[in-house]
């Protein structure tokens, strides 16, 4: 039921964050030729900014409530079809940064806390916390001249090499290319997110790798867990099943929360990668005070991280059927 | 398959692929298009994609040079009193097809007609298309010249001006100008889907549209039925690549085969680097600091004069442009016809600097400086600069705040006639016309709006209100020069440097030309084997 004031409240702060910031779309159109206040009038007009600031809201809203998120002032196209058409990329790689992090940090954080204080939970975690402070320009760069420049493992930037062209219906590159049925297209998608994904998926590793130690040290000090050795049950069941389960639900929560994360981190990925997602389409439009695509993205943004901390939330019932109970 | 293996077949398949589109020139482009209609747009990196590739005007810009020729106009005539221009139209041009759309006749005045009146007629159904605000077509004062435009024949049309105007010529080469099918906007319109004209884009110019994904890439093809020298590569590629040192990345690794806009402190890298070719011009622009002219002590032109002597350019030129600039004394760049060479510098002398103010009266003066929050050709970082002037005018005596604000703001904040300060700023021309300068940055017209100096000399605005109608180049650049003269003398800026403008490209690149107006065509571009 939060969800609805959420989406309200949603609504309001992503309208009123773009207009609150100075700048003028027409000045910034206009550029340095400046204009005259008779054309601006004009196209003050035509795009509405005339009228009082609640019943451009208003609009905004009803619009919303329709479907309609206006249209782009800089490309005049829709807001909607932008978002979808940029969308997927931007998912396709958050999926698969999500998944570097999760399938490395989880053991990463596992390893450190059974090998506490050891060499194994020094180097683990010393290598966290540099992978959480890399500046992500900085490490994609590097990794570039490195992988894609001396040792041409990998290519430089885009989705796929450029001489596959196919339609994309779903706009997931790894499924249209399977779907083209052209031969080495898939693989050359694959080559393609191997860099991004290293990149954006940094952060989350070492933030997962760290909140699973820390949860796994608890857990490990448990009564349960002194009861199960004492059974004689091996370490591997212990570690993998009955520890690392019940440290699972903090850990799932960083996880969701890292969905934050992942979106501000695809910014400077898709623009060093060129990859035609979201977040570089949002700090386009921020800087061309492109309103109605600023307030659209935000919001469908919004909804989409809304519905995955509900999702993490439905979780916690799945993982601790105490939780689903109560 | 070992991580080994699949790399490796990876890498094997991407050699193939190179080999594959040999016919294919692939160029890194810097920003994606806001669309593909022209007319709607004033981003250089729009008309790259667009008006280059996929359309024709009425006359055009000969690549490499900033003189007009024939387009889709094989001739023209100006009338004795410069009011009426007569274009004498191309026959069997044909525009281009696509899934929804198949020409049934060629290129006439129907489409001449059509695509100007969209612009300028509010009665037109086009008129708000697309969100259609025609910044260019207003920005250039069309509405106000261009009276009407008639149809003689299929093959003649005539512009009847308000005023006789010598840039006219040029401004018909220009992007905004490009001519789009009547017969398909029409069958957009009656299909209920007009967005089509800027989503889908049909043109007459040497390479077809075949597909953009956003964001990621454009693609053309040969137009096989053009007019005139048909394309040298099967296919065009815009790989679409906002970071420079990205960009330079993939033609090393020959992703790309041409970039724009390299990093300027990787350009003497690249000009050692063996598989790499950098090519580059002075560009058409010019980067400036405007006093406000209409207040004190700047109202003083010994004062303009003195702050001038007190700025180190070269100093600019070393640290801002990293050496890819040029010190400006004219506010013209050298490229352009007309520019004056006899015009003499302020030389850098702060003692003399100092002098000079003290002998205006003028000491322990305090002023601000406007630095610019984008980068620009004509200034890549006006912040430094801003920092640069600073120390110069400290040694003088003068202290200066820095200032900035958003773009937006900016801009709109620096036309005020009152403005507190002098402003960085600087303009990149359109049409390679003096007057595209002149007037536009120094014109009594442009106070409060486009002349950041707020500078109305009457001697000066004679000279270029005279020079516009005149008929002759030989005798309109007289009057420039003279213009220049005063505006030294005047000195309502100080002219900091006209930027040098780099193309990077593989040595296998052919005929690529660097366009001094600042567009990237690939017409007769072609890779050899």
């Amino acid at each position: 039921m939060t969800f609805i004031p959420t989406f309200i409240g949603v609504t309001l702060i992503s309208f009123s964050f773009i207009r609150a910031l100075p700048g003028d779309p027409i000045q910034v159109m206009a550029g340095e030729r400046g204009i005259s206040d008779e054309r601006y009038a004009e196209l003050a007009a035509q795009f509405g900014y005339d009228r009082p600031i609640y019943v451009q809201f208003w609009d905004y809203l009803t619009g919303v409530l329709q479907g309609d998120l206006g249209n782009s002032f800089v490309t005049k196209r829709p807001v909607w079809d932008e978002f979808f058409a940029l969308f997927p990329a931007t998912l396709e790689l958050s999926i698969c940064a999500m998944i570097f992090a999760v399938v490395l940090g989880l053991p990463a954080g596992v390893v450190a806390a059974v090998n506490r204080g050891k060499f194994a939970d020094r180097a683990l975690m010393s290598t966290a916390l540099i992978g959480y402070s890399m500046p992500i320009f900085w490490w994609a760069l590097l990794l570039i001249i490195v992988f894609s420049g001396n040792l041409q493992w990998t290519p430089v930037s885009g989705r796929i090499n450029l001489i596959y062209y196919f339609p994309n219906p779903t706009g997931f590159m790894l499924i249209d290319s399977i779907t083209s049925g052209q031969k080495g297209a898939f693989l050359s998608a694959v080559r393609h997110l191997i860099l991004p994904t290293i990149v954006l998926g940094t952060i989350p590793l070492a933030v997962i790798a760290r909140q699973t130690r820390s949860a796994m040290l608890e857990v490990l000090g448990e009564d349960y867990i002194r009861t199960a050795r004492a059974k004689g049950m091996s370490p591997s069941r212990i570690n993998g099943v009955h520890a690392l389960r019940n440290a699972l639900i903090p850990v799932i929560t960083v996880i969701g929360l890292s969905v934050g994360t992942l979106l501000a981190g695809a910014i400077l990925t898709e623009t060093i990668f060129s990859w035609p997602g979201i977040g570089k389409w949002m700090v386009d439009s921020i800087f061309r005070r492109d309103y109605p695509v600023v307030q659209g993205g935000l919001l469908l943004i919004a909804v989409m991280v809304m519905i995955v901390n509900l999702t993490v939330d439905m979780l916690y019932g799945v993982i601790n059927p105490k939780i689903r109970k109560r | 398959m070992s991580i080994k293996k699949i790399l490796t077949t990876g890498l094997l398949l991407s050699t193939l692929g190179v080999a594959a589109q040999a016919q294919s020139l692939v160029y890194c482009s810097e920003g994606s298009p806001e669309g593909f209609d022209p007319a709607l747009f004033t981003a250089g990196t729009t008309f790259d994609a667009s008006s280059h590739p996929l359309y024709n005007r009425l006359t055009e810009f000969k690549v490499g040079t900033t003189e007009t020729i024939p387009g889709l106009a094989e001739s023209w005539n100006v009338s004795e009193d410069g009011k009426t221009v007569t274009f004498s139209l191309r026959q069997g041009v044909s525009f281009h097809a696509n899934a929804d759309f198949t020409p049934t006749r060629d290129f006439n005045a129907d489409d001449v007609i059509f695509s100007f009146d969209r612009q300028g007629n509010p009665e037109n159904p086009y008129f708000e298309v697309s969100g259609g605000t025609w910044e260019y077509f207003g920005g250039m004062s069309m509405p106000d010249l261009i009276e009407s435009i008639e149809k003689v024949g299929d093959y003649t049309v005539v512009f009847n001006l308000t005023r006789p105007e010598a840039p006219i010529i040029a401004n018909m080469a220009m992007d905004f100008a490009s001519i789009v099918s009547k017969e398909y906007a029409d069958a957009m319109m009656d299909a209920g889907t007009p967005e089509m004209v800027n989503q889908a884009p049909i043109g007459t110019g040497p390479f077809t549209f075949q597909a953009y994904q956003k964001d990621a890439v454009i693609r053309y093809l040969r137009n096989d039925a053009y007019w005139g020298d048909k394309a040298k590569v099967e296919s065009l590629i815009f790989a679409i690549t906002p970071d420079a040192s990205v960009r330079y990345q993939k033609v090393q690794a020959g992703e790309c085969h041409v970039m724009a806009y390299p990093n300027p402190a990787d350009v003497s890298a690249m000009k050692d680097a063996e598989d790499i070719i950098v090519m580059e011009q002075e560009g058409l622009n010019v980067g400036y600091l405007a006093y406000n002219t209409q207040v004190a002590p700047y109202d003083n032109a010994n004062v303009r004069k003195a702050l001038n002597m007190a700025i180190d350019k070269q100093a600019i030129i070393d640290v801002v442009f990293q050496g890819s600039g040029e010190i400006a004394k004219n506010p013209i760049p050298p490229t352009m016809w007309s520019y004056s060479e006899d015009t003499v510098d302020d030389a850098y002398d702060p003692e003399a600097a100092k002098a000079a103010l003290e002998a205006e009266g003028v000491t322990d003066l305090t002023m601000k400086i406007w630095a610019m929050p984008v980068q620009r050709p004509y200034n890549p970082n006006a912040r430094r600069m801003a920092e640069l002037m600073q120390e110069d005018f400290s040694k003088v005596g003068v202290t200066v705040e820095i200032v900035s604000y958003e773009w937006g703001e900016y801009l709109d904040r620096s036309k005020a006639l009152n403005r507190d300060g002098a402003v960085l700023l600087g303009w990149t021309g359109d049409n390679g016309d003096p007057d595209n300068f002149l007037a536009v940055l120094l014109g009594c017209d442009g106070l409060e709006r486009s002349n950041r100096a707020q500078w109305c000399n009457e001697e000066f605005d004679a000279l270029i209100q005279q020079a516009k109608v005149l008929p002759t180049q030989a005798e309109r650049s007289a009057l420039y020069k003279k213009a220049q003269a005063i505006f030294k003398d005047q000195a309502p800026w100080a002219t900091i440097a006209h930027s040098v403008v780099y193309m990077t490209m593989r040595p296998e690149v052919e005929g690529y030309v660097v366009h001094p107006l600042g567009g990237h065509i690939f017409n007769q571009v072609g890779i050899s084997q």
